[in-house]
This record gives C-alpha cells, structure tokens and sequence, in this order.
C-alpha cells in the first residue's frame, strides 16, 4: 500500500521535474524580448478601443507609440496629464494634436424641413433611407432617426427636439462612428478651431432650396463675398470654406446669410428649437 | 390535347410563395386606354439598372416625339426617347420615384403638334449579326417592363460559348392588383407572339414558351389561338411570385439557375410580355420606348384603369385623369403591393419601371404593431430562394456582415412573401435592404 503511493509520487515528482526543465529552457532559448513600457502604456490608455487614432485599438497604438511612429498625442480621448505621462515615459514630445468635433453638414429639424409624408417604418435612418428616406422634402438631409446617437460610443451624440443629432464637443472624441454611420454622409470631423462651417448639404439653389427647408444653403454667394478673399469659395451651389490657405476665416462671413445655413460655431452645434415651433408638414 | 388537360388539373409551379389575394377584379376587364398628352414631362436620367443615360438635348432645343434625348452611359445602361414633340424647358434636379433628387430632362409639350410618330421600314432581324441586335436594341432604350427596369440588350449579349434554348416570355404577372401585362396579352396576342418569334429567329432558338398564371385563363385562350406550334403556351399555378424569371424557369423547366447568375447561364432568355410587344413595335414599327401600360388601381382611386402613359408624365397628372383620389386615399405605391415603393410626392413621374400605380386606403395601409420574433418558421417556408429571413434580419439588426453574406443574403430579391406571411408584422425585406447596403459598404471598404 506505502509502497504504491511512494511509487506515484515518484512519478509525479519526475515528471514535474522533467517538464520543468523543458519549460526552463524554453525560457532561456526561445523568449521573445517585449519592451516592459508596453505593459505601463496600455494602462495609461483609455482602453476603450476606439479608433479615433486610427489604430484597430488602443494595443496596437501602445506598439506603434513605442516604435515611435506616432505621437501620444495622437489619442484625443486621453487628458493632458496622461499625455504628458505618456511622452515622459517615452521621451518624446506630446505632439500635440488638435481636438476635432464630429459637425453635421445639416441644420433641418423637423421644424425647419418640409415632411411631403409621413414614415411609419422602422425607426432607423438606415432603414428610412432605403424607402425612399422617409417623407422627407430634402433628400439630401438629416433623417433624424438617431442611427448616430445609437452609434455613439462615448454618449457625445443627443438627439435635441428638433430631431437633430447634438454633438458636445467634451466627450466627442472623432472616433468616426457617427460619419460610418449615417447613410446620407452628413458627418464630418473638423478641428476644433475651425469654426466657421456650413449645415447644409442639398445642391440647390434659390427659391428651389428653400421651399424645402427653411435652413437650407440657397446659394446666394453672400457669405464668399464677405469673407476675406480666398476663403469661402461656392462650389457647385454650397460654399467650401478654406481652411488650408494663409486666410483667416472671420465671422462676418455669417453676417448676412439670409437662412443661417453658415455659422461660426463655439461649442454645441444646434440651440434647442423654439417651444412653439411646430413641425413642417405638407400632408394632412 | 389530354395533355394539355393535365398540365391544367396539375399546374407547375416553384416551391415556397405564398397566395395574397389577387384584386385584380377592378381592372381585368377594362380595355387599355391612352392617356392623353399633358402640359410638361420629366424624363429622369436614371429610369433603368445601371448608369445613368447621358443627355443629348440641350435646353431650349426643339424635341420630335421619339427621338433619341439622353444616350447610354455605359455597356449597362439605356437610351431615353422624347414622349412628346415640344421644347427641353429645363435639365435639372428633379424627385425620382426612389426618393432622392436625381437629375431629369424636363419637356415642355408643344400644344399644336399632331404628335404622330414618322413611319419606319420593319428591321430584316434575321440578318442581323448578334452585336448589331444588342446595339439596335440598346438605340431603343428597351428595358425590363416588368418592374426590375433591367436593359434588355444586355440579355442579347450571348457568349460566343452559349447558345440559348428556350425563348421564355413571362405572363405570369404575379403581383396582385396589377392586369397591364393581361390586358396586353388579351388585346395584342398576335404582337406578343411576334416579338417571341423575333426573339427566337435572332438567337437561333427553335423553341419558345409563354408562361400564364391560371388566373388568366382569357389570355391563355387567346395566346394559344394566336400561337405557331413551336411556341409553348404554359399555364402556371396561381402563386406569388411567379413572375420572377428564376421561379418561372423553375416552375416551366425544373431547372434552376445558379445563385448570382442569370437565366443566360442555364441557355435560357426571359423577357416579360410588355417588352416582347415593345421589342416587336421597334423592330417591325420602329417606335422606341416612349410610353408603357400603366394599371391605376386600388381602393383610394376614383376610376381605377388600365392606361397608355407615355414615360414621364406626373403621377398627378394620370391620377387626375382617372378621377382623382378619393377622400379616404391615404398611400401611393408605385408598382405592386409586394415589391412596389411607396411615394412621398405625387410630383414624381412614370418611369419605365412604373407597372402600376396603387392607391391604398386608411384600411389597406394601417399602421401595424411589430412583435418578436415567434420563431414560427412561415418566413422560411414562404421563400422561394431557400433563405432564411428571420435569421437575416437578426444577423442586419446586429451588423455581422460576414455573417450576412455566407447565409447568402445576396440571394434574396425582395419579393417580400416573408414579410407578407410574418404573423409578428416584422419588416424583413427592409432589413434584408440595410442588410444589403451593410454589405455593399462593407465590400467597398475591405
């Protein structure tokens, strides 16, 4: 009986010895060397796998960091002591890169909007915009489904009253989930600087483009005439804003836009509609 | 003669479909009328699968009724014909029936032409090699009038390889409200069998076959009194959708045409009876498409009819002619009920797609609640692909796009039985359609 227990014993011990040493050498023969900083980056980073610096996450944008392909700054949802953390422990500079904010090429709310008809399908943008797009006067425009909000990882994205997608600029953090999104393209990443922007996106011009929406670019070239010289360039029938010239752009561009389709934004993009404001429908 | 009996008592068909009722009652008897001219036309660019036809016209320019205003853009695409003698008033962007703004010649009629057509030499098809037939055919800016709007030259390509061997014309006309393609087939047997032979004499076919729901018994009658021995009248069971070509082959033939092919694949052509006749009027009289059968139906039309509506006119303008919409009228669809699209203007024109315009009542378009899935499996019975469309829709609600694609969403081509047999009202062809456009995205990106 003593005799057989001792005898499995002594297996296994042989055995755990034997492997042991396979696995010893295993580590002394075929370990692979990882810098010990790509542990201590991933802590740093969010984690939270966005995108936003155009890595498939926030591992591999430890890797390319450390490989110095890429500045910490390149993380837009990291905050600035991190940053600075991240630079020092690698010895480089922050590389500071400028926040940008998802911005909707659209200002028609449902107030604003001409609705030739009702939509009674799916609530989904994507679904509205392969029947028709909904009832919607403009077929360039905002379906206001909330496809974006839904999309929306960091909670940036809040549908108002209007049925507009409302970015705030704190949590955005351009990851571009939104611009995927949205069937009729109307989200863009601009730098946070950029301020003066144009929301619309329907080529029309004049009465034509009014008649459907009230906050609709009518083409009238006002806004690249006031600009300073170069700026602001109409380009088949909405105004290009030119942000890689010497120029400045100003707000007086806005001045004397008749609809209020070009704006100088500061912070959130859409104010809350007007209590009263009914929606705009032509049918009964 | 017997056998014929027995073809009848035992009619072929596909596996899967469903029955909806008919309603073909209101406009089965009523003979085709034309509709007269109106004020202003709108030819979009885009009426056909493919690209867009490029315009030829310039404003201003003075148009002849059916000649040529747009040419085509590419291999797949179509040629636009004038509907009308008058004035190009504007090329611009104007509402297309799919929703979007899409750019449009827009004519302006001339009220004091006669508008008659210049008379033309019948076309000797026999002596035409294969390439002159597809350009000849593509000069006519003939498509698909069965609703799907596809060029048919592209279908008189053969590869050198290839020799086809049955001619099939489809009457089945499954959708439910529908009757131009019966009206035609009752009033003109003789064109439809004409353009059938001309079709056959150019592709070297010896054998044609026209395909007839039993629902039209009339038709079959008058097709089989109108027809040569060698062109097969084959009365089919009464199913929904049997007019689409894989299923009329399947149900004529036994034969099925390999997924992501065409008929072209298994030796087979399919046209529908209006572009048979549409392909005969060219060739023999050498009128373009200018203008097609249009059946005005459904309960919220005054005067339901079948009409003669050159391509473009508004769909106000054929409304008015039938006696406007009734109080209760609460939805327009262009086409059918299964595969038709509602509309959100009634500012858009006919296109040559446009095989119906439906008017549907509060009754026939209310509002219906969506449940859960019941797992109840009728969706899968009902289509004809062998798909599974609940398993789809769930696998489009959670975006996995490869996922989509190997339980072959491709195959799928919207003829809505699934939605239609869905006790819990789920809109599944909508998501087959998001599905659809994850895919398209999601091939372009990788």
């Amino acid at each position: 009986m003593i005799g057989e227990i001792l005898t499995a014993l002594g297996i296994m011990t042989g055995m755990g010895l034997a492997f042991a040493a396979v696995l010893a050498m295993a580590y002394r023969f075929l370990r692979v060397e990882e810098d010990p900083r790509l542990e201590v980056i991933e802590e740093l980073l969010p984690g939270n796998n966005c995108g936003a610096c155009g890595e498939p996450g926030c591992t591999a944008f430890a890797e390319q960091l450390l490989a110095e392909t890429v500045a910490p700054g390149k993380c837009t949802v990291s905050d600035g002591d991190t940053l600075v953390r991240l630079a020092d422990l690698l010895g480089v500079g922050v590389g500071a890169e400028e926040k940008r904010i998802a911005r909707l090429k659209c200002a028609g709310g449902r107030s604003n909007v001409k609705a030739l008809a009702q939509y009674r399908g799916m609530s989904s943008c994507r679904a509205a915009s392969v029947v028709d797009g909904g009832g919607h006067g403009c077929s360039w425009g905002c379906l206001g489904l909330a496809d974006c909000e839904r999309a929306c990882t960091f909670d940036a994205i809040r549908m108002n009253e209007d049925w507009l997608p409302v970015v705030s600029p704190e949590p955005c953090t351009a990851c571009g989930d939104c611009v995927e999104v949205c069937p009729q393209d109307l989200f863009v990443l601009v730098a946070e600087s950029h301020k003066l922007f144009v929301q619309c996106n329907a080529p029309l011009s004049g009465e034509d483009a009014v008649a459907r929406c009230r906050v609709a670019c009518d083409a009238c070239g006002r806004c690249a005439a006031d600009a300073p010289e170069g700026c602001v360039e109409m380009v088949n029938n909405l105004p290009i804003v030119h942000y890689d010239t010497p120029c400045q752009p100003s707000p007086e561009a806005t001045w004397r836009c008749p609809t209020g389709a070009i704006q100088w934004l500061e912070g959130e993009q859409f104010a809350e509609p007007e209590e009263d404001a009914p929606p705009w429908r032509t049918y009964g | 003669m017997s056998t014929a009996a027995a073809a009848e008592a035992r009619p072929r068909s596909f596996r899967g479909g469903v029955h909806p009722d008919d309603n073909k009652r209101a406009t089965d008897a009523l003979a085709i009328e034309r509709m007269p001219f109106v004020d202003e036309y709108v030819m979009p660019l885009s009426q056909h699968i493919g690209a867009p036809a490029k315009a030829v016209v310039m404003v201003g320019e003075r148009v002849v009724r059916g000649m040529p205003i747009a040419e085509p853009g590419a291999f797949i695409s179509t040629s636009l014909h004038s509907p009308v003698t008058g004035r190009v008033k504007a090329i611009e962007l104007r509402l297309h029936p799919n929703g979007k703004m899409m750019p449009a010649i827009v004519i302006e009629t001339d009220a004091y032409d006669s508008q008659r057509l210049p008379a033309a030499e019948p076309v000797d098809v026999a002596a035409l090699c294969a390439d002159e037939m597809v350009a000849l055919v593509q000069q006519s800016g003939l498509v698909g009038l069965g609703g799907a709007a596809f060029p048919s030259h592209v279908k008189f390509k053969v590869p050198d390889d290839r020799c086809v061997q049955a001619v099939v014309v489809n009457g089945c006309e499954c959708e439910p409200f529908l009757t131009c393609d019966h009206r035609l087939m009752l009033e003109q047997p003789q064109g439809v069998v004409r353009g059938t032979k001309l079709i056959m004499s150019q592709v070297g076919c010896e054998r044609g076959y026209i395909g007839v729901e039993l629902n039209k018994r009339d038709a079959i009658a008058a097709l089989r009194a109108a027809a040569p021995p060698e062109i097969e009248i084959v009365p089919l069971q009464v199913k929904y959708p049997q007019g689409a070509e894989k299923l009329l082959i399947d149900a004529i033939f036994k034969r099925e045409v390999p997924a992501g092919g065409l008929p072209l694949d298994i030796e087979m052509l399919v046209n529908s009876v209006g572009t048979t006749l549409a392909l005969s009027d060219w060739l023999d009289r050498g009128v373009p498409l200018i203008e097609r059968v249009v059946t005005v139906t459904g309960p919220g039309v005054a005067h339901p009819r079948n009409l003669l509506v050159p391509l473009g006119t508004p769909l106000s303008a054929v409304l008015e002619h039938c006696g406007g919409l009734v109080p209760g009228a609460h939805q327009v669809v262009l086409g059918g009920p299964m595969m038709g699209m509602a509309q959100k203007s009634l500012g858009v024109p006919v296109l040559k797609g446009t095989s119906g315009i439906l008017c549907l009542d509060r009754t026939a378009a209310a509002p219906v609640r969506e449940y859960a899935c019941i797992r109840c499996g009728r969706c899968a019975e009902a289509c004809p692909m062998f798909l599974n469309p609940t398993r789809l829709a769930q696998l489009a609600r959670f975006e996995h796009v490869e996922e989509l694609e190997a339980n072959s969403l491709l195959n799928c081509f919207e003829c809505a039985a699934c939605s239609f047999v869905c006790p819990s009202h789920i809109p599944l062809v909508q998501w087959m359609r998001v599905g659809k456009g994850m895919l398209r995205t999601w091939k372009a990106s990788s």
